[in-house]
């Protein structure tokens, strides 16, 4: 295949050249508690971007202000170059149609089938045939490493990793180009994991996805991430390559890299450590 | 002391009594409550033990939350104001964190302190559960007196205010979504609308006929002994016919829906809620309100008018019943008088209040289910109140309806 340069790009920015996410200033409350401050975050096409963050850091309340769950408090949130606040039902329509969402626990629908829940944004949004749609469902159930006879399965019925996979089938459903991960790798025995690691990088690398994920699991930020964007003292404290991030001054960073499991994840062998000898 | 304190001391079920033959001072052993006695802890005590001018206290047995009865106090009394002792913990049994605790706060009572002895992984635990007491917990004052009274005002009223505007969302939403789906029949789900009037409308049937077979048949009882001392017991077909047709069959339906749709309603809506299903759905797009909320207020819409003529039904079978054994009024006779005095004008006055009734019962389900947090408790306030606030607003817009029909004579 060939890639052919495109032609220089119009003075304009269109939908397509404009950047998945960008964050400006954005301030997020509840009551008195201010969990944003002044926030400022760029995501770039084609990047795998992963949010850290300590416990109550506010990561799960930056995904909602980005997919519109929460409104902001001041700032602005444009996706694709959209504020939901001040573009029209239609418009916002199409930028939706061009997201995925994996939630935390799946957020299956608990009544419907693992097919019916991956099948649901394609009825949604398309005006395929019925049966089509259900095989670009089973397809996508087999492309996110289920087994086929999950499909007709419950969500109740499901484990937690298959649960997780069936979730971003349903996700990935409308062929999106912004992925969202909400720690998709956390609760999942490590071999499972590396395998939600692989399938995420294989996606993101094949469909040309942007992949947002929050996470905690440090194995996922080496194997995956193009870069890290680190939330602390209500902001966004760093955005770079995680290697780079090792070298970071700030504390919580350099708590978070070079603690013990940082370091083991980072591949790096831990400095010589006394281990406590015994005295009889 | 024979054992160094550091040395890795092998965990014996023996205990070592008075091994210097030390000044026993105190321990006397009282178990209050037999039940609460563990078999297989030995009790927590103490001696004291004056070896070389230095006085230690020798803790032994388990110093256990199961193996701790007074003692902790009686140490720590024992302990009060001394002045550098040793504690020797190398007879200790077992130590959990709560005797790890109560060996601390004791030893805070001294007034130097002195060396203790112990294991290794009990001084770890001493130094965990120290490091632990350490951290003085974070106390918010507590408002007393007339300002939490105050206070306690403010936050009812504010959540009231709160609660209503709440509401006034609500109903922004819905009427949004109805206006939506009115400009544009294909956002209608009929699916689910059908789905859900089977099984709010349909599966109610049987309940809701018993029930008010019932109502229709006391009633009949009562109207049929009350009139016969005055030898009106004919007038009980009347009686029947006005409450059945104007108040029971709408109310019966209606209360008997609230207990059994709004509190499904609330239930179901607030599980997808705490499940993130709702978050799932408006992020791919979908309204909630047009998804859920619409689909159940058309489902009772079609279905409780259809569950009061039902019920209307069957209160006159039950009162018809009553008064052909009672009062030997053949069914014929029952039928004709009502058509004759009581009319169709009570009929409709009953039908005309299934509408409001249904829309109360769904919003009131639904707007429930969707406050609900991310907590099972909330779930569970949640569902009560769809029920309590529903049966308090059939009863209120029933009263209204009264007042209203009165005064057009009705």
């Amino acid at each position: 295949m060939t890639v052919v340069a495109q032609p220089s790009a119009p003075p304009h920015e269109t939908d397509d050249e404009a950047r998945p996410i960008v964050i400006e200033g954005l301030v997020s409350r509840f009551g008195e508690t201010v969990i944003h401050d002044g926030l400022d975050l760029t995501v770039q096409r084609g990047e795998v971007l992963g949010l850290v963050g300590g416990s109550g850091s506010g990561k799960s309340v930056l995904l909602n202000s980005i997919i519109g769950l929460k409104t902001p408090d001041e700032g602005t949130v444009k996706l694709f170059g959209h504020d939901m606040r001040t573009a029209d039902r239609r418009r916002w329509s199409s930028v939706e149609r061009r997201w995925g969402v994996l939630f935390q626990q799946g957020a299956l629908f608990s009544n419907l089938t693992v097919r019916e829940n991956v099948a649901a944004p394609l009825f949604e949004h398309t005006r395929l045939p019925k049966r089509e749609i259900e095989e670009l469902a089973d397809l996508k159930i087999a492309l996110s490493g289920l087994p086929a006879r999950a499909a007709a399965l419950k969500p109740a019925e499901l484990s937690g990793g298959m649960r997780k996979r069936a979730g971003l089938a349903r996700a990935l459903a409308l062929d999106p180009e912004l992925l969202f991960l909400d720690e998709p790798t956390a609760g999942l025995d490590p071999i499972g994991a590396a395998a939600f690691d692989e399938l995420i990088k294989d996606l993101s690398d094949s469909l040309d996805l942007t992949v947002f994920m929050i996470t905690h699991d440090l194995d996922s930020l080496y194997a995956i991430t193009d870069r890290v964007a680190v939330i602390a003292d209500k902001k966004v404290v760093a955005l770079a390559p995680v290697r780079e991030l090792e070298h970071s001054d700030h504390p919580w960073i350099k708590e978070y890299f070079l603690g013990p499991r940082g370091r083991s994840a980072g591949g790096k062998t831990a400095p010589a450590q006394t281990t406590p000898t015994r005295t009889s | 002391m024979a054992r160094a304190c550091t040395e890795p001391y092998l965990n014996s079920n023996k205990l070592h009594f008075g091994a210097f033959g030390a000044i026993q001072v105190t321990s006397r052993l009282e178990i209050a409550d037999k039940d609460l006695f563990d078999p297989m802890a030995v009790p927590a005590d103490f001696t004291f033990d004056e070896t070389d001018g230095q006085r230690t206290v020798v803790l032994s047995g388990d110093w256990t939350a199961r193996g701790l009865f007074d003692t902790a106090g009686r140490l720590a009394e024992a302990l009060m104001g001394t002045d550098g002792v040793c504690l020797d913990l190398s007879k200790v049994n077992r130590c959990d964190t709560a005797g790890a605790y109560a060996i601390i706060r004791a030893a805070d009572g001294r007034k130097s302190a002195g060396v203790i002895k112990a294991r290794k992984e009990t001084l770890r635990l001493l130094e965990l559960v120290g490091n632990a007491i350490q951290v003085e917990p974070e106390v918010k004052p507590r408002p007393k007196g007339f300002y939490a009274l105050l206070e306690r005002i403010g936050r009812g009223m504010f959540d009231l205010a709160k609660d209503g505007y709440g509401t006034l969302v609500f109903l922004g939403h819905l009427l949004t979504a109805i206006g939506r789906c009115t400009a544009d029949p294909r956002r209608i789900r009929w699916a689910p609308i059908i789905s859900l009037a089977e099984r709010a409308g349909l599966d109610a049937i049987p309940i809701v006929a018993t029930t008010t077979f019932f109502i229709g048949a006391v009633v009949a009882l009562l109207g049929a002994n009350m009139l016969i001392d005055f030898g009106a017991q004919v007038y009980s077909v009347e009686l029947i016919g006005v409450s059945v047709l104007r108040e029971f069959n709408i109310l019966i339906t209606a209360i008997l829906l609230a207990g059994r749709s709004a509190s499904s309603f609330a239930a179901e809506i607030g599980s997808m809620k705490m499940n993130q299903e709702i978050d799932a759905m408006q992020v791919m797009g979908v309204d909630p309100y047009e998804a859920l909320v619409l689909p159940r207020f058309a489902a009772l819409l079609l279905t409780i008018p259809l569950l009061t003529f039902i019920a209307t039904l069957a209160g006159l079978a039950g009162g018809m019943l009553v008064v052909w054994v009672v009062l030997d009024l053949s069914p014929g006779f029952f039928l004709q008088r009502i058509v004759e005095n009581v009319g169709a004008t009570h009929f409709w006055i009953g039908m005309s209040k299934a509408p409001v009734m249904a829309m109360v019962i769904a919003a009131i389900g639904c707007r429930q289910g969707m406050e609900v947090g991310n907590d099972v408790e909330s779930l569970g306030r949640r569902v009560t109140a769809a029920v309590v606030h529903a049966i308090f607003a059939i009863i209120l817009i029933d009263a209204v309806f009264a007042l209203l029909y009165m005064e057009l004579d009705l």
